[in-house]
């Protein structure tokens, strides 16, 4: 086991490095550090100082070391556009992006994890074959159709909701900024978390359909019925909780991409987050911030897939045999 | 996908003819007129590719010659509203151009960038999947731990990255020259994960086999191997990957244009032309975000039926 561990432990840590990388060549050879610090009629001579005092004059491998030095202390240089550091902007800016993606992500399992059972359960009822239309749609439509259907719905024609930021906020602690305190903030969260939910929804809703008729067709089940269980009992107590582990297995790997396609929402319903900062920079060509972006996200996925990994070899010893073979 | 969908795995010993004789002969059209919901796919994505093909000659006005354009038609809504002018059935956007002539040449637009990007997927993936197949050992484990990889990241994260960075690199030239092949690589790099898996496995099972071992006993190059001996035996269930990634790879542009890092407004694809609209949602001019959208969600859909039918249609399990 703890071979496993060390191995898979080995395997991100690399990933990570290949990843640092791709973000150092991005910081380093695309854009130039020195020309976003310098106007045209700079000296020469203060350029080279400039290019001097960042270290652009060591060789590469030293750069790469010491990016990578300052990447593990958070440390990701200066953003052309702002002249702030990155990790300060990024910083100001995850708790809209994590507030808005676990929204979503309870969104989706609670609306997501009850229809699948539905219509696992009540395979022909018309209800079910409606659900399973919308969740083909759901798929389809990209995301930020749904966002404008939404507003244009509840925001042009009804005028209920907001449709872009994220209303009132309030300050927790030195960095953290919560909209769940205020009316306008919940009100300001619902059309985002929906349209970046729905698409996880639909996906949790197949997953949990498709498991739930794999499950209740096992002998297990048959048992429990043949034993004169009640159908609630055989329904909920027994085939849903082994729906279940899949389920969570995949909302969780879905977490990462719930959080990169923050970048689409937000864009579209203006919310402050670090997606919208992303798309931005991508924008502007801003290569600080998108080199940090990746290596966060990077860090966030290789994490959850570790997590994921360790946790399903710790529950079924089966595969630590086998995960090391491929 | 697993690698009992080549074609090889049919039981019949004779060479198979061709693939169009095949699929005249075999139970693909059957199950093609047998499923209604295939055959409305087909023809919609049909009318929406002659449409493309033929925007210059069906469309009623070419929207951008600027000497038919007249900022005077601007935000006219469509015809069976107030105010509505029967040259523009379904209304004008916010220049004056005729939304239905803008919307014909913005599916040109996406239907190219997406079909450019998705070959140019196919063809990084297939070349680097039979590299890793055929070679095996170390060629092979670099190729698939960089497919791993990537294969955590969505792909739209990753073509936005490339879309940033090609961008970055071609700074000089202007955005509107080299847009559409930004979108392009941006597409091909951020798909090919799917072929080069797919091509490795089944060509780890081919090149074992005896007219492999015969063709390296007469000489013959790897290259020449891979390509005129192996590639047929292993294309087979590319199709698939490449009608659903069709789809993919216009919500994919569609969400970068949308995004205001794809293709700009003098050469708008669906995506662009949602973009433009969504800014004017609010002054109630919903047509100009609501055509363009409802034609993608349509094309989307209807070629993600006709894939889903053809993954099982070529599927020999669910025969």
């Amino acid at each position: 086991m703890l071979a496993f561990i060390l191995r898979r432990l080995f395997q991100s840590l690399l990933v990570m490095l290949a990843v640092a990388l791709i973000a150092f060549t991005m910081f380093r050879f695309v854009g130039d550090p020195v020309n976003q610090l310098v106007s045209l009629d700079t000296p020469q001579a203060q350029v080279a100082e400039i290019r001097r005092s960042l270290g652009l004059d060591d060789p590469v491998l030293v750069q790469f070391f010491r990016y990578l030095y300052n990447a593990a202390r958070l440390e990701f240089g200066v953003s052309y556009q702002f002249r702030l550091p990155v990790i300060s902007l990024l910083g100001e800016r995850a708790p809209a992006t994590l507030e808005l993606a676990f929204m979503s992500a309870l969104f989706s399992l609670l609306v997501g994890i009850p229809m699948g059972v539905y219509t696992a359960l009540r395979r022909d009822s018309a209800l079910a074959k409606l659900f399973q239309a919308v969740s083909l749609i759901g798929i389809s439509l990209p995301t930020f159709l749904i966002g404008i259907l939404l507003i244009y719905l509840f925001s042009v024609t009804l005028g209920w909701l907001p449709s872009f930021g994220r209303g009132e906020v309030v300050k927790l602690g030195s960095w953290w900024t919560t909209g769940l305190l205020t009316a306008s903030g919940w009100k300001a969260l619902i059309l985002p978390s929906i349209t970046l939910g729905l698409f996880q929804m639909t996906l949790i809703m197949r997953l949990v359909r498709a498991e739930m008729l794999e499950v209740l067709r096992t002998d297990y089940i048959k048992f429990a019925r043949a034993r004169g269980l009640k159908t609630r009992a055989v329904h909920f107590g027994h085939a849903l909780k082994n729906t279940l582990v899949p389920v969570i297995t995949i909302a969780g790997l879905q977490l990462g991409s719930i959080i990169a396609f923050a970048i689409i929402t937000e864009t579209v319903f203006q919310w402050p987050g670090m997606g919208l900062l992303f798309l931005k920079a991508v924008q502007q060509i801003d290569i600080p911030i998108m080199a940090a972006y990746l290596i966060l996200i990077s860090f966030l996925f290789v994490s959850i897939n570790l997590i994921v990994d360790l946790l399903y070899a710790a529950v079924d010893p089966r595969l630590r045999a086998t995960v090391g073979a491929h | 996908m697993s690698t009992t969908n080549t074609p090889s795995a049919s039981p019949s010993p004779q060479k198979p003819p061709s693939l169009l004789a095949r699929i005249l002969d075999s139970d693909i059209l059957a199950s093609f007129l047998r499923s209604k919901v295939t055959i409305v796919a087909a023809i919609v994505v049909l009318i929406l590719f002659i449409g493309a093909a033929f925007a210059p000659f069906i469309a009623p006005t070419d929207p951008f010659d600027p000497a038919t354009v007249f900022l005077a038609d601007a935000s006219i809504p469509p015809v069976w509203q107030d105010g509505g002018d029967p040259r523009f059935i379904i209304g004008t956007d916010d220049q004056g151009r005729d939304l239905y002539s803008a919307i014909l040449y913005g599916l040109r637009v996406s239907l190219i960038v997406g079909g450019l990007g998705v070959l140019l997927a196919a063809t990084i993936g297939i070349t680097l999947g039979l590299l890793a197949g055929y070679f095996g050992g170390r060629v092979d484990a670099v190729i698939m731990r960089i497919a791993d990889v990537q294969l955590t990241f969505p792909a739209i994260l990753i073509a936005l990255l490339i879309d940033g960075v090609v961008r970055g690199i071609f700074k000089s030239a202007t955005r509107e020259d080299t847009a559409l092949y930004v979108l392009v690589i941006s597409i091909g790099l951020s798909f090919w994960v799917q072929y080069a898996r797919t091509i490795r496995g089944s060509t780890l099972i081919e090149r074992n086999k005896d007219y492999v071992h015969a063709a390296r006993l007469v000489g013959l190059p790897a290259p020449l191997i891979m390509l005129r001996h192996v590639l047929p035996n292993v294309i087979g269930p590319v199709l698939v990957i490449l009608t659903i990634n069709l789809a993919l790879a216009v919500i994919t542009e569609a969400t970068l244009s949308f995004l205001g890092v794809g293709l700009p407004p003098t050469q708008p694809s669906l995506g662009t032309l949602i973009n433009i609209g969504n800014r004017y949602l609010f002054s109630g001019d919903w047509w100009i975000v609501t055509f363009p959208g409802v034609t993608l969600a349509v094309l989307v859909l209807a070629v993600n039926l006709l894939g889903d039918w053809l993954r099982d249609a070529l599927n020999p399990r669910l025969r």
